[in-house]
């Protein structure tokens, strides 16, 4: 608990010293930092609130998408991972990137879809 | 502060200026799938045996039997049930000399080498009163039984294989060429049914083909194959009674 909060005083201080995160987009793309760092080292919930965070403060920006997807994926909320990904392939739908975490996810889920289909 | 949480956000807030300087992170991944079975109303599984045939070299009955036991009890929260297996084979011959005596309906093959041989014997898991009377003896399991045919295979065609060769330099290189090759093998084609103790009902049932083929001039034992193809569907087997993670990698992007 008490490491958490030391956790969040740490993002707010970082939000505060840096000015150039004044926009929407930099502003967002702190938050996608911050959620590859935690995720990195096997925090997913958190990470998956940063970047919710992220899409809701730009929600044109595609790598925060195509990264909340992975973040769904691991916590296996296939849905939304789903959704995620569609929604990060519609705003950059050359990112072969995206593509190719998509067409691993797919592989995945469709299995899922099989199995409980029989 | 403990020294800990200090090390914790001191990596954290280091990942956090390293993620500043590239735009690409490769991160493992562990995708949890749910059962495609709800088994929470069973506490214990019965691996009961199979009517198994192909092949004279491997008891695919016995082994199947053994290898998921072995798995379930590792893998699994259901407790396994240590019994005899059964020899199904026999069971449903019985059983089909039984209902012959009372109708028209043909006997069963003696020999199983195909999967119309298998198909026949099919008739002994809708006979839901000797699974009810098997659940009943053990306290009301979870169970497994099924078909397995395990059986030599053979093939023959075109094949690409890496040949090597050196280019005018004196270079070692790879090039691919189409051979011609006998091949064999084994086919490996389990249905897996599980049927609920109580009622004797079947509640799923689920069908694997998986084949391997060796060059013709290898001598790979059956039993080595048997266990190389149960390897390759185990996962999907065991997804049917219990969660399973499945690893992979993602790429998280800036």
């Amino acid at each position: 608990m008490r490491a958490r909060i030391l956790l969040l005083a740490a993002i707010v201080a970082l939000m505060g010293a840096a000015p150039a995160l004044a926009d929407v987009r930099s502003e967002a793309k702190a938050q996608v930092e911050f959620g590859i760092a935690v995720a990195q080292r096997g925090l997913w919930k958190e990470a998956l609130y940063r970047w919710e965070r992220a899409t809701e403060i730009d929600p044109t920006y595609a790598a925060a998408y195509n990264n909340l997807a992975v973040a769904y994926e691991q916590l296996g909320d296939f849905e939304k991972a789903r959704s995620a990904y569609e929604k990060a392939l519609e705003i950059e739908p050359n990112n072969l990137t995206i593509r190719q975490n998509y067409d691993l996810f797919k592989e995945i889920n469709d299995r899922k879809i099989r199995g409980s289909d029989r | 502060m403990t020294a800990r949480s200090g090390v914790l956000i001191v990596s954290v807030l280091a990942g956090f200026l390293a993620t500043a300087c590239t735009s690409f992170y490769e991160v493992p991944i562990e995708t949890p799938i749910q059962p495609k079975l709800d088994v929470t109303n069973y506490s214990r599984v019965l691996i009961a045996g199979f009517v198994a045939g192909g092949s004279d070299e491997v008891d695919a009955n016995i082994e199947t039997v053994r290898l998921l036991r072995s798995q379930l009890r590792s893998k699994s929260d259901l407790r396994v049930i240590e019994a005899d297996v059964l020899p199904l084979i026999e069971i449903a011959q019985e059983q089909a000399r039984e209902a012959a005596a009372d109708s028209e309906k043909p006997g069963l093959p003696d020999k199983i080498g195909t999967e119309n041989d298998l198909e026949a014997y099919e008739r002994v898991f809708a006979n839901v009163d000797y699974w009810k009377r098997l659940g009943e003896e053990y306290q009301n399991p979870l169970i497994v039984t099924g078909t397995i045919l395990f059986a030599p295979h053979q093939r023959s065609g075109f094949v690409t294989r890496e040949r090597e060769v050196y280019d005018q330099f004196g270079r070692r290189v790879t090039q691919p060429v189409r051979t011609y090759m006998e091949r064999k093998g084994f086919i490996l084609r389990p249905k897996f049914m599980f049927i609920d103790g109580r009622t004797g009902a079947t509640l799923y049932s689920e069908t694997f083909r998986e084949e391997v083929l060796y060059n013709a001039q290898q001598n790979t034992p059956a039993l080595s194959s048997y266990f190389e193809l149960m390897d390759r569907l185990l996962p999907n087997f065991l997804n049917t009674l219990s969660a399973q993670k499945i690893r992979g990698t993602r790429i998280l992007l800036k």
